[in-house]
Order: structure tokens, then C-alpha cells, then sequence
């Protein structure tokens, strides 16, 4: 019964956002105030809708109701709470349904906190997140319904996969979901200008804390994913170039050209079709990353069967709305007004930079990602474009653009100084070069590429460091006043030095993780020891247990660092009986931003144990990093321009009259 | 700075680094890009030893050595030739014996694999795609998932 009505919520979600997708494109055409308002409450209405269906599917779940084909598939009666509740997206119909659930509720927020919005412009943008929802409703409705009942049903399920049984499956989805989503809104945002026509400054101070909070969660949901794939696919790497993982850095690479290009056009009004562009392709890229994802067409190390039945759904939709947004903004965009132009050295000139470079990085991963399947419908020649690729091309792009992002916040809007930039960047620039100096000194003959990297790290964080410091007068003026200035400083200055000094926390982490990493791979009896850098692991024995769902067989280490006892490593495989799967958990240490990672292999007859053991030297700064950026992120958003910055509701709205 | 000199340095700039990219997309695709193989494939083709490739197929049944100092043996096949491949390290949780596995690595001048990786599936209903379509074209392709009741059934990894 649960499920039914769960099934027919969804129908009704479908029908409702059909109305959303009408009815306020119909208003605002014929300029009917009483049907543009239906967009509102529609979409309140949906997500309502939306919300029960989830819900629905979250008491099969959670009540263990095999007689639900869904929940057969992908739960075990003893599976434990947590992955009962996770389970509910680990899988694709699931998953799907997370999807619209997200994107309704980005609508209804949308819905909620636009009533400083021109009526029109709020009209079309829910009408266009209408069509997106109606689309993946009905995707779901016929080709991955959740709700489909088994007769007669199951005794038992036949559990979730095991290596998706993980604490990352409660965070990394969803949060990546609500960035993929996220940038629905300033894609509805976009269309919405390129059907009436219209953009201003105004529209970017709107579209940008949408694109901000979408870019923080996606953000999150990499960095995320990032550290499940490190810990749990024992292979103790950070980032596999698995076209998985670029579809969901593709959208984030466009994202960040988003969020520059929008504060060009909020403050100076320039770029503003370039914007559009990116705002269109950032959610474009996210639905790519969907089809790519959810078809199977590419084979990953992450991917699991698929139906191509899908696939050619989810490409239809993409090609409905890539190819639409595209054929609108081709049509339209001549129309809207350019801004004005700047001097090549300029804040602008700096940001149109960090745009190029960006939206070039995301091109090549585009090729990386998509070549080999292209190559494959042409000649029928199977490749693999892997890491290599992107180290050739990703890297030397990053590299530029990294070495500018202190010089940005430095130069003045309209017409910089490139040379005053730089000479208040000479502390940060010293700071580099000492960097680089003592690495090489303590390094003594390790790899080249360590000491400019580590160098190019510290130059960032300084310079985003040299930003704030300039800007409060910390060396020019007596110490109160400079406090009082950055005090005063807006949050968003804050925000964006932090995000800055968040990139060179990563690159030191990745820096530190590429070029210094120690591996030893052995066979230990019980009671050998092996040697890693300054740590010594002494195999005590293999140890077998049982937890709710699996048996494992844990491998105790002892590590010792200039004899001292300092932990305990218990990597271990697990088998779960149901699947007849196993998993390798890999077991970690962290001393400091460093950690040491143990993974276990098979285990020979006369008792000696396969092991990997890696020294990670600063690898958690990675992700720090990320962390670090998304704080930047939050300050940014709660900057008060952001919030009061837009025109008062009675304003807008008169001055939206006459436009009609 | 007049008005066309500024909009050319914009030109300017997002041509260089639209040609800097495609150069290094052009010569990234040149030296760093890996075929895949069948077994059947290297015989026919004569791959030369040493060029990187990806060879696919089932793990034989009974080739599974391991020797001293964890190195591991084994052939892979795709039912009409068979290449032998040697690998030193952790094998992935789900080789196994007569199940479809992807090495990456290059041949010695001896005709043996050496991998450096191995790759297996990550679920026991997936096969990957390239063994699949391999072994399809040697004729030695049986779907006998239809023993799992419906284990042709999605399993999604969200990601």
C-alpha cells in the first residue's frame, strides 16, 4: 500500500510539475499576473508530492518490504540501519528519485525566496525547472519505476552491494546531488533572461548565491567521494581520472568559471553573455555526468551493469534541453545587450583569465572523458584514456592559471597595475621561493617536480594571505586601526581569500601525496616486521570476526616508530555470504596531515598475509583544502550585499512594468 | 588602449589558451592514450613488445601460479588464444579463476603480459564491457546470468 501511494505521489509530482512548466509561461506571455503566481505554489505543491514518494520509498526500506522489487534488489533483513536508510539511493531508481527530490526542492526554496524577483523572471525561471522536473519524472516513471511490487514476494533480499556499504554512501550522493542540481537553477536562471531578453547586473547578484551554494556542496560531494574511493577501493589513491569522477568535476570546473564570470557582471555588467554561456554548460556538463553515470556507456572502474534502455532516455532529455538551451541562446543571445570593455589588465582581465583557463581545463577532461567512446562509434578501436592524458594536458593548464590566483584579487576593476600587484606580492613571492629552497635542501636529490609544486602551493596561500593584509593595511598602519579595517572588510573579501588559500591547501596536499608517497607491497608471516620511512609494522597475526551482514578477517599490525608503540593498523576483507562479495577495508593512521594506509590481500597456506602498505605524506590537506574553500564559500554567502543587494520586491516590480 | 586594441588582447588570449589546450589534447592523444586487446587481437595483430596496451578476457581456469616474492601468473583467455600474464602485487577482491578480468602493462620480448594493473569487476553480475564484446566476437559469450533470477538488474554505484 505504501508503495502505491508512493507511486502515485509521483504521478501526481509529474502532473503538477507539467502545470509548473505551463501555466506560467502561459501567464507571463500574456502578462496574466494570476497564472504567473500558480508557478509558486506549484511548486511548493510538487515537492510536497515529490517528498512523499521518497518518502514512501524510505519505509519500504527501512521496513525491509521485499515484496518491493527495489528493495529485493538492494536490502538484506539484517542489514544494519544506516545502509537500510543509504540503500534507499544506492542504487539507480533510487538514486533518481534523490535526483528529482533535490531538484523539486531547489524549486520550492526557489519558490520561497523569490519574492524580491521581477514577477515575469520568476514566471519563467520556475517554468523551466517545471519542464527539467517533468522530465526526469517521467524518466523515472517509466523506465526505473522504484515502486515495482514482486509477486510473490521474497522471504529475503538480496542485499545492498557491499562496497557501497559505507558511511560514504550517507553523504557523498547527496551532497553531490545537490550540486549537479543546484545548477539547475542558474540554467533556469539563464533561459529565463534569454526568453525575456533581458539581463542586468541585477540578475547576477540573484543567480550568484544559487551558483555559490551549488558549487559548495559539489565541492563537498567531490572532496567526498575523493576520500571514500581513497579509503575504501584499497587501491589508497585520491583521484583515479575515471570518467565517473570527471563528470562530476566537469560541472565543478565550469561552476567556478560561473561564479568568477557572474562577479564580473555584477559589478561592472560586463561578460554578461559569456555568463549565460557558462551558467547553461555548468548544468548541461551536470546532466552529461547524469547520462554518463546512469547509461553505462563508458566503462569505469566504478561502473555496474546497466540498462542501455535508459541510457537513450536520459539522452533524449539531454539532447532536449542541451540542445534547446543551446538553440535558444544562439537565437536570443545576440539580442541581449554587451557590457562594456576593460583594459586587458584589469580585476576583469584577471577574472576572464581564470575563465579561459577554466573552461579550457574542462575541455580537455570533456575530450579525455568522451574520446574513447567517440573512437569506438567510429572505428571500433577500444582505448583507455587514463591518468597519463591528464597529466599531459589538465596539469600545464592548472598550473598558469594557479600561479595568477593571487594576482586577481590584487588588481583594481577597470584598469590595474600589474606592477603595484606585484611588488605587494613580493612577501608571498619570498615565501615561495623559501619554500622551494628548503625543500630542495631537505629533500636532497627526491623528486624535481616536489619543490616548485610545494613552492607553488605556498605562493598561493600567501597571496590570498597578502590580499587581506594589503587590504586591512596590516604593515602601513598602527595595529588597531589595520584590525578594525579587516574587521570591517566585507565577508565576501574574506570569503574569497579563504577559498583561495583553500586551493593551495589542496595543491599542497597533492602535491605532497603524488611526489613523496612511500608503497611496499609484502607477504608478512605472523610476527615479521617490515620497515615504511621512520615506522616499523610488525604482522601479529590475522584475527577472523563477524559483523551483522559479513565475516571478515582482520590483520593486526602493530606499528612502532623509533621503537615507541604508537598504534594499531587492523586492515581486513570482508565476505558477505548473501552476494558472495568481498571488500577490502583499508585500515588508516593519521599523524598529522600525514597517514599511514594498510590494506590487506589474499592469505597463503603456510599463514602469510599479502599486504600494502602506503606512506601518505600531507594527504589529508587534499581534502582540508576542500573544506577550507567551501568555508570560504559560506562566508561569501552570507556577505550582506548578497542578501539586501537586490531591489526591494515593490521597486522591481515597478520598474518591471514597463519592460512589458 | 583603444576599443578594438582591447577587444583583440581579449581575442588574443583566449585563442592561446584555446591553442595551448588543443596542442596539449593533440599530443596527450598521440603518446598517452591505450588500446584495448583481446588475446586473439595480439596474436593477429602482432603488438610489438613494450607498446602499452589493455588485453581482456577470462582468467583460465587452473593458470593461477603464485611464486616467490608475490609475483602471480596467470593466462588470460578469450576462448581462442590465450596470453600469459605475470603481476606482482595485490590482486582486486573479485579475481578470480574463469572470471573476466582487464590487465594493463606491455609485452616483454619473451611474448609474456607484464601488467602493472589488473582490474576485475566490482559486482559478481557485471562482466566488463570489453571482455564482454571480446569475448562476443570469439563466439564464446553465454549469458548465464539468467541462473541469478534477475541479476541483469542495475546496480548503480552513485558516483
Amino acid at each position: 500500500m505504501i508503495a502505491e501511494i508512493g507511486h502515485y505521489a509521483l504521478v501526481l509530482a509529474l502532473g503538477l510539475a507539467l502545470v509548473q512548466m505551463i501555466v506560467p509561461a502561459w501567464g507571463a506571455r500574456t502578462g496574466d499576473a494570476g497564472l504567473m503566481s500558480v508557478a509558486g505554489s506549484t511548486a511548493l505543491a510538487q515537492f510536497a508530492f515529490t517528498g512523499t514518494a521518497f518518502a514512501a520509498l524510505a519505509w519500504c526500506h527501512l521496513a525491509s518490504d521485499f515484496s518491493v522489487a527495489n528493495v529485493y534488489e538492494n536490502s538484506h533483513s539484517a542489514k544494519p540501519f544506516l545502509y537500510k536508510l543509504t540503500g534507499i539511493w544506492g542504487n539507480h531508481e533510487g538514486s533518481m528519485l534523490l535526483w528529482v527530490l533535490i531538484l523539486a526542492l531547489f524549486g520550492a526554496l526557489v519558490a520561497l525566496f523569490s519574492a524580491n524577483l521581477p514577477m515575469r523572471l520568476r514566471a519563467h525561471v520556475l517554468a523551466v525547472q517545471g519542464a527539467i522536473a517533468a522530465a526526469f519524472d517521467l524518466f523515472i516513471l517509466l523506465t526505473s519505476n522504484p515502486f515495482a511490487r514482486l509477486s510473490p514476494a521474497p522471504y529475503e533480499g538480496r542485499d545492498l552491494n557491499p562496497v557501497l556499504q559505507d558511511i560514504g554512501l550517507a553523504v557523498h550522493p547527496p551532497l553531490l546531488y545537490l550540486g549537479y542540481v543546484g545548477f539547475s537553477i542558474s540554467f533556469c536562471f539563464a533561459m529565463a533572461a534569454l526568453i525575456e531578453g533581458r539581463i542586468d547586473a541585477a540578475w547576477a547578484r540573484w543567480v550568484r548565491p544559487w551558483a555559490l551554494a551549488a558549487w559548495m556542496f559539489l565541492t563537498l560531494g567531490i572532496a567526498m567521494g575523493s576520500y571514500w574511493a581513497y579509503y575504501e577501493l584499497g587501491w589508497g589513491g585520491f583521484w583515479f581520472w575515471d570518467p565517473v569522477e570527471n563528470a562530476s568535476l566537469m560541472p565543478w570546473l565550469a561552476g567556478t568559471a560561473l561564479l568568477h564570470s557572474a562577479v564580473v557582471m555584477e559589478k561592472r555588467e560586463a561578460l554578461k553573455i559569456w555568463t549565460i554561456l557558462l551558467a547553461i554548460l555548468a548544468f548541461s556538463l551536470s546532466l552529461i555526468g547524469t547520462f554518463l553515470v546512469r547509461s553505462g556507456v563508458l566503462t569505469s572502474v566504478h561502473t555496474f551493469a546497466n540498462d542501455p534502455a535508459r541510457g537513450v532516455f536520459i539522452l533524449m532529455i539531454l539532447v532536449a534541453f542541451i540542445g534547446g538551451a543551446f538553440a535558444l541562446y544562439a537565437w536570443r543571445a545576440p539580442a541581449l545587450k554587451a557590457g562594456g570593455l576593460f583594459a586587458p589588465i584589469s580585476r576583469e582581465g584577471a577574472l576572464v583569465l581564470n575563465n579561459l583557463f577554466l573552461t579550457a581545463a574542462c575541455a580537455t577532461v570533456f575530450v579525455g572523458t568522451l574520446y574513447p567512446l567517440a573512437l569506438e562509434a567510429l572505428t571500433g578501436d577500444k582505448i583507455s584514456v587514463g591518468a597519463p592524458f591528464f597529466n599531459a594536458t589538465f596539469a600545464p593548464l592548472m598550473v598558469p592559471l594557479l600561479a595568477a590566483i593571487p594576482f586577481g584579487p590584487l588588481l583594481a576593476w577597470k584598469r590595474g597595475d600589474l606592477y603595484a600587484a606585484a611588488q605587494r606580492l613580493l612577501a608571498a613571492f619570498g615565501l615561495a621561493l623559501l619554500a622551494v629552497a628548503t625543500v630542495f635542501a631537505v629533500e636532497q636529490g627526491g623528486p624535481v617536480l616536489a619543490p616548485f609544486g610545494i613552492g607553488l602551493a605556498v605562493f598561493v596561500m600567501a597571496g590570498a594571505a597578502s590580499d587581506i593584509v594589503e587590504r586591512a593595511g596590516l604593515l602601513r598602519l598602527p595595529f588597531p586601526t589595520a584590525l578594525a579595517r579587516a574587521a570591517g572588510l566585507p565577508r565576501s573579501a574574506w570569503g574569497t581569500a579563504l577559498a583561495h588559500f583553500g586551493v593551495g591547501v589542496t595543491l599542497l596536499g597533492i602535491v605532497g601525496n603524488t611526489q613523496w608517497s612511500a608503497e611496499r607491497i609484502v607477504a608478512l608471516k605472523p610476527g615479521e616486521t617490515v620497515s615504511l620511512r621512520q615506522y616499523d609494522l610488525t604482522f601479529e597475526g590475522a584475527v577472523p570476526r563477524a559483523g551483522p551482514n559479513y565475516r571478515e578477517l582482520a590483520a593486526r599490525l602493530t606499528v612502532r616508530r623509533k621503537g615507541e608503540v604508537i598504534g594499531v593498523l587492523e586492515p581486513s576483507k570482508r565476505t558477505f555470504p548473501v552476494r558472495g562479495a568481498t571488500t577490502t577495508e583499508a585500515a588508516l593512521m593519521t599523524r598529522g596531515a600525514s597517514q599511514l594506509y594498510a590494506s590487506v590481500g589474499d592469505s597463503e597456506a603456510d599463514g602469510s598475509v599479502m599486504l600494502r602498505l602506503y606512506h601518505k605524506p600531507l594527504v589529508l590537506l587534499i581534502w582540508l583544502g576542500a573544506l577550507v574553500m567551501v568555508a570560504g564559500g559560506l562566508l561569501s554567502l552570507s556577505d550582506r550585499r548578497l542578501r539586501v543587494g537586490a531591489p526591494k520586491p515593490a521597486r522591481a516590480r515597478a520598474a518591471a512594468q514597463p519592460a512589458e | 588602449m583603444t576599443r578594438k586594441q582591447r577587444r583583440l588582447a581579449v581575442i588574443a588570449a583566449a585563442l592561446g589558451v584555446l591553442g595551448l589546450a588543443t596542442g596539449l589534447v593533440l599530443g596527450a592523444l598521440r603518446d598517452s592514450i591505450v588500446f584495448f586487446n583481446s588475446p586473439t587481437d595480439i596474436v593477429e595483430k602482432e603488438v610489438p613488445p613494450g607498446a602499452r596496451i589493455r588485453v581482456g578476457g577470462l582468467v583460465r581456469p587452473g593458470s593461477v601460479q603464485r611464486s616467490e616474492g608475490m609475483q602471480i601468473r596467470f593466462e588470460v583467455t578469450d576462448g581462442n588464444a590465450a596470453l600469459p600474464v605475470v603481476y606482482r602485487g595485490l590482486l582486486p577482491d573479485l579475481f578470480r579463476e574463469g572470471q573476466g578480468v582487464v590487465a594493463e602493462g606491455a609485452l616483454d620480448a619473451g611474448g609474456v603480459f607484464r601488467a602493472d594493473t589488473v582490474l576485475a569487476k566490482h559486482d559478481e553480475t557485471y562482466m566488463p564491457k570489453e571482455v564482454a564484446d571480446a569475448l562476443k566476437k570469439q563466439g564464446h559469450w553465454k549469458n548465464d546470468s539468467g541462473s541469478k533470477g534477475a541479476a541483469a538488474e542495475p546496480q548503480g554505484v552513485v558516483r
